[in-house]
């Protein structure tokens, strides 16, 4: 693909498509990932480069954060804030609605990294499930080594992590999180609701 | 722009209402509202996404974009917040304002609620006073009210209610397993449970369906168009009459009133952001208390230097909405059945007569609690988080029962909205700034009701039970009133008694601003009929060119 060709120049592409109709066939991909349809066919071969995994978040926040979302509500006979896709929820509100919030998530997370390192000689992410606990236990205090932390508040930023995890394991699908209603099927909530839909008659449920 | 005979700002409960009756009544009327028409298909099942639990922006309006207030903290300092921001105490902006995504309970105040400093005296440090008119002089126009826009009730078994002429248009909504419980748990205890009265069709009613019970209810605009607002009733009608006009995203900055003390026009923006005037014989504003006081105190003119109506400096004091207490418990069985709005049964034993107490208030079953949401409902001291936080939600989403109620506030003077000097909206206009906090006797008959709830709950045999009780924190949000009160005296009130700012005779108001006390219930079915009646008012005394 030529770079700087310019909008009107309606390219052909070998196959027909033209430039504005791949234009399209890129938006329906963007849409279709994120409502999880998955990508259209034929659209992948034009991509040079793979999307970034996080619109925010480094791969190493993300990790810390993934096992801290986890820690929240973590995975038993059903799923998790891991399987549910929480971290998508809280990346993509960042650079959204949430865009106050960046600097606390940045701040709050290199000050976890630190505290483990320091306390453990590792990172958040490789300690066992128990010493995770035990360390967010300290946070949630204001306990964890305050030359870790600086201005930020240790139970502010862990307040913060707890509500948007709930937020991305409970809501809508549409923002990221609740991958396949996991917490509707874990709360025995029928989903999609049908109740409500014109399409369907006005019987009351039950 | 060619002038109207009236112009009104705020196409909410109070604005649909009067737009309808002056337009009917032949006057011309230009509506500004500073959102946009609602949607059916605006309701898209998000929790996070509702005007109920904002957690990602208000879908009805305002946007967390273009407005901000100022908070003033209880050490003095100040911070600015945006609508989803709980502190903002919004209320909706669209087109039928709070009645398109609202849970519609739709009471009547009692009798006693107009006369509470005759009947309980003075509360130290309180604005406690009489409403300058009483129920009766009302009960017409909850009547209409309850026509026109729809109400389903029975009050055959509440024995507190004030005098009604005609029974209610539709039937009451039937209850939920929750609600069959506190019926048959309150009548053993003595007391007096009855359907809750809602705006909202049990039955198809004036060309729309009946409600369909999807659990996606309060904090949405309704689907299938089963909630009656102001928005698919009165509006439709004032626009058929070709007297009406609304204009969308039209935002008031300022009422322009002149040196011989009359309203001449309304300043505003267009969607555009075009500044634009509106000539008009008649003003009415119904922008809801805190906007509408907002508006007043941004109009300042000659002879009102301090704000429209305001040279005795009442407008803007007296804020008050409702502290909401009660009790929650859980149930060994599943009670949930996913029958929405949720709410069906309340009781009115609690509103007057309660031993040394001034006034009370009602207690209902509570909407559904959608799942995020019901992350806070927890007894004092359980988890947040973890395997604990997991497996209380899975145990206890269902087996959730609550009784809640708003006590009729004491009002005083020091909650109040002023204009901040600094911070203004997008569109430049000097912001609302929020100070002070609710009189301290609301604590004392919130600490009295939630006592009352707890009983219940317990009595219902829920296995944990535990109070919602209250806080001192300022009080307004979606039931918010009182800053442009009317009485007799001009001097303690910003209005007489049909709704006429003192002085400026053809500047009215017409939403919950008017309300001296705001009732031991949801406000709105009182906007409403404190509407008809000032539209009747100046249907009844306008000449022309002059009033009265």
């Amino acid at each position: 693909m030529r770079p700087n060709h310019s909008e009107s120049s309606a390219e052909v592409k070998p196959d027909g498509l033209t430039r504005r109709s791949l234009l399209k066939l890129s938006a329906a991909s963007i849409l279709g990932a994120s409502f999880g349809m998955g990508a259209s066919i034929g659209i992948t071969r034009w991509n040079r480069t793979a999307p970034p995994a996080y619109l925010f978040f480094s791969g190493a926040e993300a990790k810390t954060l993934i096992a801290m979302c986890e820690q929240i509500i973590p995975a038993d006979d059903t799923p998790g804030a891991t399987d549910a896709g929480v971290i998508h929820y809280i990346d993509r509100q960042l650079i959204g609605i949430f865009t106050r919030h960046q600097v606390t998530y940045r701040k709050g997370l290199e000050a976890l990294h630190k505290t483990c390192l320091r306390v453990y000689q590792t990172a958040f992410e490789n300690l066992d499930f128990k010493r995770q606990t035990a360390t967010l236990c300290l946070l949630e205090t204001n306990q964890a080594p305050k030359e870790c932390w600086g201005d930020q508040s240790q139970s502010e930023f862990f307040n913060l992590v707890i509500d948007h995890t709930r937020q991305g394991f409970y809501g809508s699908p549409r923002y990221g999180g609740n991958k396949n209603y996991v917490s509707y099927r874990m709360l025995g909530l029928a989903y999609p609701n049908l109740i409500g839909q014109n399409r369907y008659s006005a019987s009351r449920p039950g | 722009m060619e002038k109207v005979n009236v112009v009104i700002v705020g196409a909410g409960a109070g604005g649909g209402v009067v737009a309808k009756e002056l337009a009917q009544a032949g006057l011309t009327v230009v509506l500004l509202e500073r959102g946009e028409w609602p949607h059916y298909d605006d309701n898209n099942d998000d929790e996070l996404y509702s005007q109920r639990t904002p957690v990602l922006g208000n879908p009805y309006g305002p946007d967390d974009l273009r407005h901000r207030r100022v908070v003033v903290n209880g050490d003095g300092s100040t911070r600015v917040v945006v609508p989803s921001d709980g502190a903002y105490n919004n209320n909706a902006g669209c087109v039928g304002g709070g009645t398109v995504s609202y849970g519609a309970m739709a009471w009547r105040f009692m009798p006693q609620d107009f006369r509470l400093r005759s009947i309980y005296g003075d509360v130290p440090d309180s604005t406690l006073a009489d409403w300058p008119i009483s129920y009766d002089d009302l009960e017409v126009f909850y009547e209409k009210a309850e026509y026109e826009i729809g109400v389903s009730g029975d009050y055959t078994d509440n024995p507190f209610c004030g005098p009604r002429k005609k029974p209610f248009p539709m039937p009451a909504f039937p209850m939920n397993k929750e609600g069959n419980l506190v019926v048959e748990t309150t009548k053993r205890m003595g007391l007096h449970p009855f359907p809750v009265p809602m705006l909202r069709n049990s039955v198809p009613h004036n060309g729309r369906p009946a409600c369909i019970h999807m659990r996606y209810c309060v904090g949405f605009a309704c689907p299938v168009n089963a909630k009656s607002g102001t928005h698919n009733t009165v509006l439709p009608i004032a626009l058929a009459t070709g007297n009406c006009q609304v204009r969308t995203g039209c935002v008031a900055s300022e009422i322009i009133v002149d040196d011989h003390g009359r309203a001449r026009s309304v300043r505003y923006f267009d969607a555009d952001g075009k500044a634009q005037e509106q000539t008009a014989d008649l003003v009415v504003i119904s922008a809801s208390a805190t906007e509408t006081a907002r508006l007043l105190l941004n109009s300042k003119s000659k002879l009102f230097p301090n704000g429209a109506g305001n040279n005795n400096d009442w407008v803007g004091r007296n804020l008050q909405g409702h502290l909401y207490v009660g009790a929650s418990g859980l149930m060994e069985q599943e009670i949930y059945d996913d029958s929405g709005p949720g709410t069906t049964v309340a009781i009115s034993d609690y509103n007057h007569g309660n031993p040394g107490l001034v006034g009370g208030g009602m207690l209902a079953t509570e909407f559904t609690s959608m799942p995020n949401n019901f992350c806070g409902i927890r007894p004092p001291g359980e988890a947040r988080w973890g395997k604990a936080h997991k497996d209380f939600q899975r145990r206890y989403y269902k087996r959730l029962v609550r009784l809640i109620g708003p006590i009729q506030e004491i009002p005083n003077f020091h909650a109040r909205v002023t204009i901040d000097p600094v911070v203004k909206d997008a569109w430049g206009i000097p912001v609302c700034r929020l100070s002070g906090t609710r009189h301290s006797y609301d604590i004392r008959l919130g600490d009295f009701l939630a006592d009352k709830a707890e009983a219940i709950i317990k009595e219902m045999g829920a296995t944990r039970v535990w109070r919602n009780g209250p806080g001192m924190w300022l009080s307004g949000g979606q039931h918010q009133a009182g800053t442009c009160r009317m009485g007799n005296d001009p001097k303690t009130s910003v209005t007489n008694r049909i709704g006429q700012v003192h002085d400026i005779d053809n500047l009215f108001i017409a939403d919950g601003s008017l309300h001296v006390t705001n009732g031991g219930f949801n406000p709105v079915l009182t906007i409403m009929a404190m509407a008809y009646r000032v539209a009747d008012a100046i249907n009844t005394g306008w000449k022309g060119s002059k009033f009265k």
